[in-house]
């Protein structure tokens, strides 16, 4: 169901402006992959080029290769769509439609898309997604009630329901927590580790013990200067990269010498 | 400074000052209006000072030193600014009011079902009665096809401008739309009238009136829509994309619907402020007396050339007449402008 993703040699820019350099990376099946480093190092832009939304910005392009499975994203005649649907992302503020009830919001992407292989009816999607995102409890008596009407941490969780109820193989996730209070965050970090039994999940972090909580492995990124672009400095078990790290920038870096 | 370190020193602070009395500035007002009054009588208004205005300085003047003595410069800078600023708003709201009232007074001295009902067929400018039932078919027929051409057009540029213009075009898009907002409303007419009129294509009628109409609405409600589409949170835009849904449907299924309610105000407004229009339609669908419910052919009358019409004609019974209509006009934008605060709260997204 899950699949694994290996980024080669890959350079993503911003118009001329070359924002991460030479990322060789392979991200493991159900497994969690951590990217931490600094503000401005790219980790963000690389996890948006791997569903291709860092496309969606005028100018922005990318170079080099994203395996799905051994399967080009950025091959020619790749349909971008048809990447975003198997690659779902959770962004870094809550975003959930204004128009739509939270019933309508966790089937936004079904509705918007119709997938007419799907058998299940919407109203159970609906109930799995929300199951899935720990929030079915809290919303079953009120699913006509607007999205914008839940706290941050439910509307959080909503995005998460929304995300996962178009039955992605690989979750990305900027930041998921940043906006959320403590009791939130731990709701979705329970989240992260029951929704890898079913999806690849990679999730950007500046927080390094949420990184050490959740993730298999992990992935450092820096930049030598402001201009200069972000490159992978380290990866390995997140284990290894806390405690003995190969690298002295990664050992700065996670012992809080620096930044 | 020096007081102030004093206290400090001894370590007591006062956290109040002398104030003026609550009651000092509206005794100070009163006194201002009286010496306004005194101006007005004395005759001493050869300096060409009205009333109103000396009033004004005299309440200026006065309360700021009666607060800069008192109070101390801080307060005196705050009330001298409150004033000005409560003074200001008055004065932009005055003419406002004043029209109001007039039109309203003078209009409802001829309103009457004959008024609303009735035609200016066979009816002497000279003699009172008749109506402007004709000239109110022809506003709608004008109007709503003016919105029927200019609103499909003006909406689907906006979205062009916002979700998928880039580089040249959009810029060039853009720049006209600019040019239109600043057209003379009269050139807009001769433009009809040459372009379509006087070339044969179509007689002067109510369509050639909307076609006039509908280029003065283009630029506002591009405007009004892009300003309506850019405040849509671009995040929603990426949440939609990232669940796999294509552009064309994120524009119409997220993006659309959460600007809606703007964009319906922003139609009903530039509806509004076309239907008060007279130097085109005087060119392109002329005058008429009776009621045309034809728009492709022959002249038809409107609120505004009625208005004009009535007005021309000077005497006192037409003149009556131009009130009425001047208070229908009126009327027919407020109802429109209440329409589209009804419509936007119906549609505005809902947070709880």
């Amino acid at each position: 169901m899950s699949k694994q993703i290996d980024i080669r040699d890959l350079n993503v820019y911003y118009g001329d402006f070359l924002a991460v350099e030479g990322v060789n990376l392979t991200i493991k099946a159900n497994s969690v992959m951590a990217f931490i480093g600094p503000s401005g190092c790219g980790k963000s832009t690389l996890l948006r080029s791997i569903n291709r939304m860092h496309e969606v910005i005028p100018g922005a392009i990318t170079k080099g290769q994203i395996l799905l499975d051994g399967e080009d994203i950025y091959g020619p005649n790749v349909d971008p769509v048809l990447v975003r649907r198997t690659i779902g992302m959770v962004f870094q503020r809550p975003n959930p439609f204004p128009t739509m009830s939270i019933y309508e919001n966790v089937i936004a992407g079904l509705k918007l898309e119709k997938d007419k292989s799907r058998k299940e009816s919407m109203d159970d999607i609906v109930e799995s997604s929300l199951r899935g995102a720990n929030l079915w409890a809290e919303v079953k008596d009120r699913l006509k009630r607007p999205g914008a009407s839940l706290s941050g941490g439910q509307q959080q969780r909503l995005c998460i329901a929304r995300a996962i109820a178009v039955q992605p193989q690989v979750l990305l996730m900027d930041e998921p927590c940043s906006a959320l209070d403590p009791i939130s965050t731990l709701a979705i970090e329970d989240l992260i580790r029951e929704l890898k039994d079913r999806y690849t999940i990679i999730i950007v972090t500046h927080n390094m013990q949420q990184a050490g909580r959740v993730s298999d492995n992990t992935a450092f990124f820096n930049i030598s200067a402001v201009g200069q672009p972000g490159i992978m400095i380290e990866t390995g078990p997140t284990s290894e990269i806390f405690t003995k790290p190969q690298n002295q920038q990664t050992e700065d870096y996670v012992s809080g010498r620096f930044g | 400074m020096a007081i102030a370190s004093a206290e400090r020193a001894t370590g007591s602070v006062h956290l109040t000052g002398r104030r003026l009395p609550r009651w000092a500035p509206w005794a100070l007002a009163a006194a201002s209006v009286g010496v306004g009054l005194l101006v007005q009588f004395s005759g001493i208004t050869a300096m060409g000072l009205a009333p109103g205005i000396v009033a004004a300085l005299v309440f200026l003047i006065g309360q700021t030193t009666a607060s800069g003595i008192v109070e101390g410069r801080r307060h005196a800078v705050d009330r001298l600014a409150t004033t000005l600023v409560y003074t200001t708003f008055v004065l932009a709201l005055a003419p406002l009011l004043w029209i109001l009232i007039t039109v309203t007074i003078k209009g409802l001295s001829v309103m009457s079902p004959e008024f609303l009902t009735g035609t200016m067929r066979n009816i002497n400018p000279r003699d009172a009665g008749g109506g402007l039932f004709h000239a109110f078919i022809g506003t709608l027929i004008q109007v709503g096809i003016a919105a029927l051409i200019a609103v499909p057009i003006g909406v689907l540029a906006a979205i062009y401008l916002v979700e998928f213009g880039r580089g040249k075009l959009a810029y060039f898009i853009s720049f006209f739309v600019d040019v239109m907002t600043g057209i003379p409303s009269i050139v807009a007419g001769l433009f009809i009238f040459t372009a379509l009129i006087l070339t044969g294509v179509l007689e002067q009628s109510g369509l050639a009136g909307a076609f006039a109409l509908a280029i003065l609405m283009l630029p506002v409600i591009i405007r009004a829509t892009e300003e309506m589409l850019r405040i849509v949170p671009n995040e929603l835009r990426e949440g939609a994309l990232a669940l796999g849904v294509p552009k064309w449907k994120v524009v119409l299924r997220i993006v659309i619907p959460t600007a809606i309610s703007g964009i319906i105000t922003g139609v009903m407004l530039s509806v509004a402020r076309v239907a008060g229009e007279t130097a085109p339609l005087l060119l392109t669908t002329f005058l008429a007396q009776s009621t045309n419910f034809n728009p492709i052919s022959g002249s038809q009358a409107s609120l505004p050339t009625f208005i004009w019409d009535q007005i021309s004609r000077g005497t006192n019974a037409a003149v009556d007449r131009a009130w009425g209509g001047a208070l229908a006009l009126i009327l027919f934008v407020l109802v429109l402008y209440a329409g589209a605060r009804l419509i936007s709260r119906y549609f505005a997204p809902k947070t709880s």
